[in-house]
């Protein structure tokens, strides 16, 4: 599992990191923004969970048969999270439907374009 | 009973009030439960900070749930004294809310408004209480969302797009603190400070460890607004409502400057984040850059609310550098600096808040004749200004005392240097509301100004007396933060 | 009995002294609609502080030290006052000569119709404070405060007229003295503490030792042009642009106290904190010495070519701090020179610039190519001024001699040949540029036109005048009493 490809987990990662900022940072669509950064929290929570897996181990459920478990504690962790990225989600959107009724658009630049002059 | 829960009702009283304000319809009653719930914070507050001056540090295991497993909150000399500042700064704001807010936003706006102040209050709270590292993103989380909230209440809707652009920033800044805390979590095995840092000692060699180290740099640093990353603060304090602008600005980035101080201090540990990691040179390099950056600039703005964000950016440096020296009394500086700018800061935005109420505005010719219309308010923020500068008699002159002294015991010359010529820029930025307000007559045509209510008058006098008191008697800010310090730098394994 | 033993103990009188003059801004805030009233509580203060320094004075003479902790914001660091022979020297002149300038400026301000005047009077008395707060300073943490208050206190004074050029003079004013205070005083005092553990004024310095002497030399360096009140060029544009300010303003705080500050600070900074033998023994002391002599010289050339007599006055005043700076750099006797140039100067150049505001109160003149013949009209005013002129000289039958003759000897003392040539020089500059005033104004065939129907200055201004005037004369017959006290504090 140590070797490059068996910390496949990690690769997968690190791709989602980089498309979900990559995704923040240069589409100038509001929603898209957020999308991306709905990626780039994903990717965090797939750290959490695969990091969670222990190798031959078992779903964390007490049964007297097993012997290794895998780590609940993360799923935990992560459920908060995901708890947290929803809510920034849903404030987000809410902030970009404000926007396009004061602005009338959800496209950056053109929201700059409008505050510019001011 | 009471006294034995008081590190969780510190956080929950304010969590639970949060819907009550919500349901109360009303924004004069959601701003008295808010009020109320400010002074039983603080009342807390005050007493967890005597008992650990008196008897140490207090642990309390939440649910009964034993630490390293169950989620620990620790109250030791270092929150004390960021609890005891973040609930002052909320009565103080809260005492002057009422009129501002009701001028600023819409009545069915104005519970919204309690609501997310609450909400905020108990995550900054609850960021600064607990002892578990997962613990902390969560409330730093909820403090920001909720700040998000407050700043999409100001009237301009750029106030929107700033809150959208915070919440981008702030995001990305928790997420990576989240993506360290995962990645300690993997090498240590536990979640609990005090358990991570004892288990982090033999562990500084692995790669992973680094890498936490770096995302957890440039999260908190991205939370505290060091240069580069601040560029959410200017849009968000500037286009918040007034009182949500005070209220962030005296304790938001305060909170996260003690997340960084918790992280590297006492989680990883002076050793390693300065000898062998090298954040003391990043660290100083970004604070000079920002109290010059955040100066310069602030000296050509026009809307004075910018002016004094920016100077939050270079009043961040000055904390940041005192942290970047590592010594005692580096540590002394940065945590007297805590204090003292949120007394400063907190004290010139509600003076600023009064102008907006009775002027309309903040720009520079909101200011014109200030000096004869509104003479306490303006006497508030020639006092606050003088703070900033580092008159003698202020706070800001202790901090900046101690900053150039922990500066020359290092040897560091051009340091010290820097600091002071720093200070003569805030005198730039200062003189201009000064003449402004004294040398100019008021526009034709605009709006007669009288002074401002009582009820915005007394709790700026009250933080910006604050600032002078403080400035003249020391001792009770010097050694909290002397202690504090000590902690920061002795941690180890804690019994 | 008791009581007012209590209430006489120096300890007591000192911050009493200091809030009197706080206490009559109030008292001149509230009976600002009564300009008689308000005057006589100005009048009054002034008075009583006067003679509450009188005992303080043979308290110190008797070798009284009297100390008092007013607070302490930095463990061993206190807010103190304590009375030693240079501060009461200080003391005392600010004190004696904040009722002759309040004379001076009732009779001014309403012959020139000025505005604001209960500000103007209220704003003077906490100025006052601040310089009296200046001289008791017990420590030099205690001398920044106040010295940074005084910046701040006298600046509306100097904006006072509130126009476009009295603000930019304002941040001229602002600009330079907090400039170098910050940037260079400031830095002295935390490395003056970090170096020697201290602040106090010890005699005989506290820095012995404490570094090597290239450091301390810049830290010698750091003070002279940190202490940016005593005008040394190139930081010396303030006082030129603070002449903006209304003419009692000149005079007490630009002639008196705000530039007496300065030096007085460079004083005790070479008495107390380095010590006269450590400053003689440095590398860069002649070197600033010369820097020094420069100033001098170019300050009187450069007033020589002004023709606004408050602009020649305010290069005079600069080139004349210039001798008390050099006197701090050349041991025991030039200090002791210094510090009696304080008093000859203070007394001399108020004088001056006393005369200056009569001439414009009575005949709207500011140019001295104006004042031709002026003298037959106003001859009071000018024969005041040619005694202030005599003592700024150095001449006899005037006090400034007797300073002059001090610094001299600390130059003849210290072999700085250079330097004495660079006094007899000066000397003879200020001849130069103070007597052609006087002496036209009497002798010269003025235009009748421009003269006819000038009066003299108003009477109480003429009182002010002629008290200063005649002490110019009396310190050259008694200058005992300020020369116990100064070779006291250097010995």
């Amino acid at each position: 599992m140590s070797t490059t490809l068996g910390l496949y987990n990690y690769w997968i990662v690190i791709f989602l990191m980089m498309v979900g900022l990559y995704i923040v940072i240069a589409h100038p669509n509001l929603i898209k923004k957020i999308v991306g950064l709905n990626i780039f929290q994903t990717s965090v929570f797939i750290l959490y969970i695969s990091m969670g897996k222990v190798k031959g181990g078992a779903a964390p459920i007490l049964d007297d048969a097993v012997t290794v478990y895998s780590n609940p504690l993360p799923h935990v962790l992560i459920l908060t999270a995901i708890v947290v990225g929803v809510s920034t989600t849903a404030l987000a959107l809410a902030l970009i439907v404000r926007i396009n009724e004061a602005y009338g658009s959800v496209e950056e630049d053109e929201i700059h374009d409008q505050d510019a002059p001011l | 009973m009471i006294a034995a829960n008081l590190p969780a009702l510190q956080v929950v009283i304010p969590l639970l009030a949060a819907p009550l304000a919500l349901m109360l319809r009303r924004g004069s009653l959601s701003h008295l439960l808010a009020l109320l719930v400010s002074v039983v914070s603080l009342l807390i507050s005050y007493s967890l900070l005597q008992a650990v001056l008196t008897s140490g540090p207090i642990s309390y295991a939440m649910g009964g749930w034993e630490p390293p497993w169950g989620i620990e909150y620790r109250v030791d000399a270092i929150n004390a004294f960021v609890l005891l500042i973040v609930s002052v700064i909320g009565t103080v704001v809260m005492l002057a809310a009422r009129t501002s807010v009701a001028a600023e936003i819409q009545e069915k706006k104005q519970s919204l408004f309690y609501t997310a102040y609450l909400l905020c209050l108990a995550g900054l709270l609850g960021i600064t209480t607990t002892g578990d590292a997962f613990n902390v993103f969560v409330f730093l989380e909820i403090s920001s969302l909720s700040t998000y909230i407050l700043v999409s209440l100001g009237r301009d809707r750029r106030a929107l797009t700033a809150a959208f652009q915070y919440l981008i920033m702030g995001t990305i800044g928790a997420t990576f603190i989240l993506i360290g805390v995962g990645l300690l979590y993997m090498t240590t095995g536990t979640l609990n400070m005090l358990d991570m840092a004892a288990r982090l000692a033999p562990l500084t060699d692995s790669r992973t460890v680094q890498a936490a180290f770096a995302f957890l740099a440039v999260g908190t640093s991205l939370k505290l607004a060091l240069f580069p990353l601040h560029l959410w603060l200017p849009n968000a304090y500037t286009y918040a409502p007034s009182m949500a602008s005070a209220f962030l600005a005296a304790t938001s980035t305060k909170v996260a400057v003690y997340v960084m101080l918790r992280f590297f201090f006492t989680i990883f540990g002076v050793e390693f984040s300065f000898d062998v990691m090298p954040l003391g040179i990043i660290f100083m390099a970004l604070a000079l850059l920002a109290i010059f950056a955040g100066s310069l600039v602030a000296i050509f703005q026009d809307n004075v609310k910018r002016l004094l964000a920016y100077s939050s950016i270079a009043q961040v440096g000055y904390m940041m550098l005192g942290v970047s020296f590592a010594t005692q009394t580096g540590l002394v500086a940065a945590i007297l600096h805590l204090f003292n700018h949120a007394m400063m800061k907190g004290g010139l935005f509600l003076a600023l808040a009064a102008v907006c109420y009775s002027t309309g505005g903040t720009s520079i010719a909101n200011f014109r004749g200030l000096g004869k219309t509104m003479p306490w308010t303006m006497m508030a923020i020639v006092l606050g200004g003088l703070s900033l500068i580092g008159v003698p008699l202020t706070v800001g002159f202790v901090s900046k005392w101690y900053l150039v002294l922990a500066a020359l015991e290092q040897g560091y010359w051009p340091v010290a240097v820097l600091v002071l010529l720093g200070s003569l820029l805030a005198v730039i930025y200062i003189w201009k509301l000064v003449e402004a307000a004294y040398f100019q007559a008021p526009d034709e045509g605009a709006v007669v100004v009288k002074e401002a209510p009582l009820s915005l008058l007394l709790p700026t006098w009250i933080l910006i007396g604050a600032s002078i008191y403080f400035g003249i008697d020391t001792n009770l800010t010097v050694s909290a933060a002397e202690s504090a310090a000590a902690a920061l730098l002795g941690t180890g394994v804690q019994p | 009995m008791i009581a007012s033993e209590m209430l006489m103990a120096p300890e007591i009188l000192m911050p009493v002294i200091l809030v009197l003059p706080v206490i009559a801004a109030i008292l001149i805030r509230v009976t600002g609609n009564n300009p008689n009233l308000r005057e006589t509580v100005t009048l009054i203060t002034s008075v009583i502080v006067f003679l509450l320094l009188i005992p303080l004075a043979a308290e110190v003479l008797s070798g009284g030290r009297p100390t008092l902790i007013l607070a302490e914001p930095f463990p061993g660091m206190p807010l103190q006052l304590t009375l030693e022979p240079l501060g009461m020297i200080f003391a005392l002149i600010a004190g004696f000569l904040w009722p002759i300038t309040s004379i001076y400026a009732i009779g001014y301000m309403r012959g020139h119709h000025e505005e604001n005047q209960t500000r103007f009077f209220m704003l003077f008395a906490l100025a006052i404070s601040v310089t009296l707060g200046v001289a008791f300073s017990g420590n030099l943490f205690t001398l920044f405060v106040f010295y940074e208050l005084l910046t701040l206190s006298t600046y509306p004074l100097v904006t006072h007229a509130g126009t476009e050029a009295a603000r930019k003079a304002g941040r001229v004013y602002l600009g330079i003295l907090i400039g170098t205070s910050v940037a260079f005083l400031l830095l002295a005092l935390i490395w003056t503490w970090f170096l020697a553990g201290t602040l106090d004024f010890i005699p005989g310095g506290i820095l012995e030792g404490t570094a090597s002497p290239a450091m301390l030399s810049v830290l010698l360096l750091l003070f002279f042009f940190g202490v940016g009140k005593a005008a040394l060029m190139p930081f010396h544009r303030w006082l030129p642009a603070a002449m903006v300010a209304p003419t009692p303003v000149s005079a007490l705080l630009h002639a008196v106290a705000v530039v007496k500050a300065g030096v007085f600070t460079l004083l005790k900074v070479s008495l107390y904190i380095f010590g006269p033998e450590l400053i003689l023994g440095l590398p860069v002391t002649e070197f600033l010495s010369y820097l020094v002599a420069a100033s001098i010289l170019l300050a009187s050339l450069v007033a020589m070519t002004k023709n606004n007599l408050k602009a020649r006055l305010a290069y005079s005043t600069i080139s004349q701090l210039g001798y008390i700076t050099l006197g701090a750099l050349l041991g025991v006797t030039g200090i002791l020179g210094g510090s009696l140039h304080i008093v000859m100067h203070a007394f001399g150049k108020i004088t001056l610039f006393f005369a200056a505001g009569a001439i414009l109160v009575a005949a709207h003149k500011t140019q001295i190519s104006q004042l031709d013949g002026l003298g037959r009209r106003m001859p009071v005013t000018f024969a005041a001024f040619t005694l202030g002129a005599l003592s700024i000289i150095g001449l006899p039958p005037t006090g400034g001699m007797w300073s002059k003759w001090y610094l001299l000897q600390a130059t003849l003392e210290t072999h700085q040949l250079v330097l004495l040539a660079t006094l007899l020089i000066s000397s003879l500059l200020n001849i130069a540029y103070l007597l052609p005033i006087p002496l036209r104004a009497f002798f010269a065939k003025g235009n009748t036109d421009q003269t006819a129907g000038i009066q003299e200055a108003p009477l109480l201004c003429l009182i002010a005048i002629s008290i200063t005037s005649v002490m110019c004369v009396a310190l050259f017959f008694f200058p005992q009493f300020w020369y116990e006290l100064a070779s006291m504090a250097v010995r």
